[in-house]
């Protein structure tokens, strides 16, 4: 996308984006009475969306989707997209909102068994972006073994520009055997990470429009769930604490669990998987790698000695090839997120507060 | 990076400052206060070495006036305020240009002032006005964009000009003389545009070290160290280990342009005042593409805000913990003054980074 | 107070008004330059970037300095050949 592509216009006092005027002659859009629940809405869901996501508990299309009885703890998470741009290096909202809700589930010990999944879209949103983003939608689902169960479409009046905003609930069942619990850490414990950090973050930073960066970096957006089945498949007690670095990165995983371990913790810079690509571009525009989102990694926090057994099966799988120990739990007072840094000095990690914006200083 | 030659170069800084008694370095920059705590370097010096900050952070020196124009620009139907990242929470009185976006107002965020013409060129029925802050090394920037607009005719195109130089604040602090500073430590990338000579006069006429370098660990450390040898033997000097990137004589395009456009003028430096002949104004014959002329800005007021010592920090006089706000009114969630605001501003760095020094 | 940072250059571009600029390698991403401050710029050559703009060029009379810099400076895995 160039300048070009956007134009903001006043209309009294509120400020509404304009299609890019580039579009094809006889180029489809969505329009208001696509959500209106009548007959455009229906061929809506059975031209454009039904094709590619339908499956058996989808089918029925009744009001709710029916699950098979569980035999585990059901668990339940919910997340919003509101991603800007909607498609970026390496993925787009669709495949954000499957892959980011199945790894909620999964990061709590849950195997996924169904999603919901509700589309705002502008009006004004092209249909060929759309057909994309639901087959991004359908083939992230596919990837991950996780059907689309239920959903909703609506159409609002054209705000931001972007066109589409995703909103996800997702619930699978904890099998008994699996002890996650952030209670269980003590000092000693190992911290790993899977595999490079800050790629998402960085890829869709660099795709909004005003930065000019042509970043080789890709979001590294994934479904997880073959990967932390390999993890605990390691046995009942070793993995203790999972999480998905998303929004404030791995510096947000290390201070949620000095919040909620009241243990320090101490990791290594030199240990820190960072591409020379990523640590490059983030150097360009000001950012700190620690801060910043991946959508395709995981924090474990495992029992000390038995990290080379969860590293051996994290290597073994397609998404954990860069999996590596960063550092460990400490008793500390207070306790703190410290790095040792390269040249064998310390910091200290905090949450980052707020967004990171490309400075010149 | 080659953490030996990080081990020797610390090794040799501790071993010569243990023959002294107190070593006083001061640090101008504030992408160099960052890049000292990032490192962990704070944590490996000896502990009569003191690192002080200097003023060397273009949003903790920009007054208030600066930022409550920007502001009352931003609220016009007819403007778009294009800024680098760095301004956009800094509060004025009326909140903080982030907030003004959240409440309509057009406030782009820029990477580069090159967007902010593209932008200008592509709206012509907006009024884009440029926040130009930063030091030389920025400043060639607003100098070939307002030479652009020219060119092209963007009369839709204006800056907002708070661009400062960092020699004449410098000399400032030294001619006041109750600054007990031992050394500088220059800001390499001002340096490659102004040249190392720009600074002999701190080390000939005040006597004191001054080394040019880089921000990456093992630079500063060089650095640091080139310092410590030259306080030893009493010898000081401008020295510098960024050769690399910087000449004795800077980059003379840069400077020939700045010298295009611009002509030296008396500014106000937030909550120390006005300093001769440490900014830049716009050349007559470009004055048309100035903000503050064509809006009807006053960027020089300045005021202070009760309780705020920022002044102090800049110019080195206290740390952070010493004023009353710091970590109680005023945090990274609840800034007051600028200087917890930047991202590289002093309170800010020691607000992130120094909690375990704080605790002992 | 300024980031600038390292990137070498694989092309360079003619604009018109006897501006250039340049497409520039950052290990991997690919930025575009102006080399209005840096004329004398040519393709292969290392320069500092700041806000969109070469301030810099990393001299290649020391360019045994400007592998090591950029070595130590964690950009370049490998050091300098012998």
């Amino acid at each position: 996308m160039n300048a070009d592509t956007r134009n903001d216009r006043d209309v009294g006092s509120k400020k509404i984006a304009t299609l890019p005027e580039t579009l094809a002659a006889g180029e489809q859009r969505i329009v208001l009475a696509h959500g209106g629940g009548g007959e455009l809405t229906r061929r809506l869901l059975d031209e454009r969306i039904l094709p590619r996501l339908n499956n058996e508990l989808l089918a029925p299309l009744a009001d709710g989707a029916l699950l098979p009885p569980m035999t585990g703890r059901p668990c339940l998470t919910t997340d919003a997209y509101v991603i800007q741009p909607i498609e970026f290096p390496g993925g787009d909202i669709g495949r954000l909102a499957v892959c980011g809700t199945v790894n909620d589930l999964v990061v709590m010990g849950a195997r996924p068994l169904a999603l919901s999944l509700a589309l705002v879209i502008e009006e004004g949103l092209s249909f060929e972006v759309l057909d994309r983003v639901v087959g991004s939608i359908a083939a992230a689902a596919a990837e991950a073994g996780v059907p689309i169960a239920t959903g909703d479409t609506k159409v609002v009046e054209r705000a931001r520009g972007d066109g589409l905003l995703i909103t996800t609930a997702g619930v699978g069942e904890v099998p008994s055997d699996v002890q996650l619990d952030v209670h269980r850490i003590v000092p000693g414990d190992r911290i790993i990470v899977t595999g490079t950090l800050a790629e998402h973050g960085l890829a869709v930073m660099a795709a909004r429009e005003n930065l000019g960066l042509n970043s080789g970096i890709a979001s590294d957006a994934a479904p997880l769930g073959g990967l932390v089945a390999a993890m605990l498949e390691c046995g009942g007690g070793t993995v203790k604490f999972l999480r998905d670095p998303t929004r404030g990165g791995l510096a947000g995983v290390l201070a949620d669990l000095v919040e909620n371990t009241a243990l320090g913790v101490e990791i290594r810079e030199e240990a820190l998987p960072v591409t020379t690509a990523v640590r490059h571009a983030a150097e360009l525009l000001g950012l700190d790698p620690l801060n910043v989102a991946n959508e395709g990694k995981i924090v474990a926090v495992v029992a000390a000695g038995d990290e080379q057994r969860v590293l051996q099966a994290c290597r073994a799988h397609p998404l954990g090839r860069n999996a590596v120990c960063i550092g460990e739990c400490v008793a500390a007072s207070p306790p703190l997120a410290e790095m040792v840094t390269a040249i064998g000095g310390r910091r200290i990690i905090l949450r980052p507060y707020g967004e990171d914006l490309p400075r010149i200083c | 990076m080659n953490s030996h030659n990080a081990r020797r170069l610390i090794d040799e800084i501790c071993s010569l400052a243990a023959d002294l008694e107190k070593i006083r370095i001061m640090e101008v920059c504030g992408t160099h206060t960052v890049s000292l705590f990032r490192s962990g370097i704070r944590t490996v010096l000896p502990a009569n070495l003191r690192l002080v900050s200097g003023p060397g952070c273009p949003v903790c020196v920009t007054s208030q006036g600066y930022i409550d124009s920007a502001i009352e620009a931003a609220q016009r139907p007819d403007v778009t305020v294009c800024t680098y990242g760095d301004m956009l929470r800094v509060p004025g009185r009326q909140g903080s240009l982030e907030q003004q976006r959240a409440g309509g107002a057009r406030v782009i965020v820029c990477y580069s002032i090159r967007d902010g013409i593209a932008y200008a060129a592509t709206h012509p029925e907006e009024q884009v006005i440029f926040l130009a802050v930063g030091f030389e090394t920025t400043a060639p920037a607003t100098a070939l964009a307002v030479l652009e607009a020219d060119t092209r005719g963007l009369d839709n195109f204006t800056v907002l000009n708070g661009h400062k130089t960092v020699l004449p604040a410098l000399e400032f602090l030294l001619r006041g003389g109750d600054i007990p500073i031992d050394g500088f430590l220059l800001p390499g990338h001002v340096s490659v545009i102004t040249g190392s000579h720009a600074f002999e006069e701190v080390a000939e006429r005040y006597g004191k070290a001054c080394v040019v370098t880089g921000f990456e660990p093992v630079q500063m450390l060089r650095g640091i160290l080139s310092l410590v040898r030259q306080i030893a033997a009493n010898e000081p000097r401008v020295d510098n280990v960024y050769s690399v990137a910087v000449t004795r004589e800077g980059n003379r395009v840069a400077l020939d342009r700045l010298e295009e456009v611009f002509e030296p003028a008396d500014v106000v430096w937030r909550a120390i005042g006005r300093i001769a002949m440490s900014g830049y104004a716009l050349r007559p014959a470009l004055r048309k593409f100035d903000a503050e002329k064509r809006f009807g800005l006053a960027v020089d007021e300045d005021y202070e805000l009760p309780g705020c010592r920022c002044g102090e920090v800049i110019q080195g006089r206290i740390d952070p913990p010493e004023c009353s706000l710091f970590g109680r009114a005023c945090t990274r969630e609840h800034p007051v003054g600028p200087c917890m605001v930047s991202s590289e501003g002093t309170c800010a760095a020691w607000h992130r980074y120094a909690l375990v020094e704080r605790s002992r | 107070m300024c980031l600038a940072v390292p990137g070498k250059i694989t092309s360079r571009m003619e604009r018109e008004n006897g501006l250039s600029t340049a497409t520039v390698d950052l290990q991997g991403s690919r930025l575009e330059v102006s080399l209005a401050l840096v004329p004398q710029a040519r393709v292969g050559d290392w320069i500092l970037i700041h806000a969109g703009y070469a301030i810099s060029r990393l001299e290649e009379s020391e360019a045994r300095e400007t592998w090591d810099y950029l070595h130590e400076a964690g950009i370049l895995d490998k050091p300098a050949p012998e």
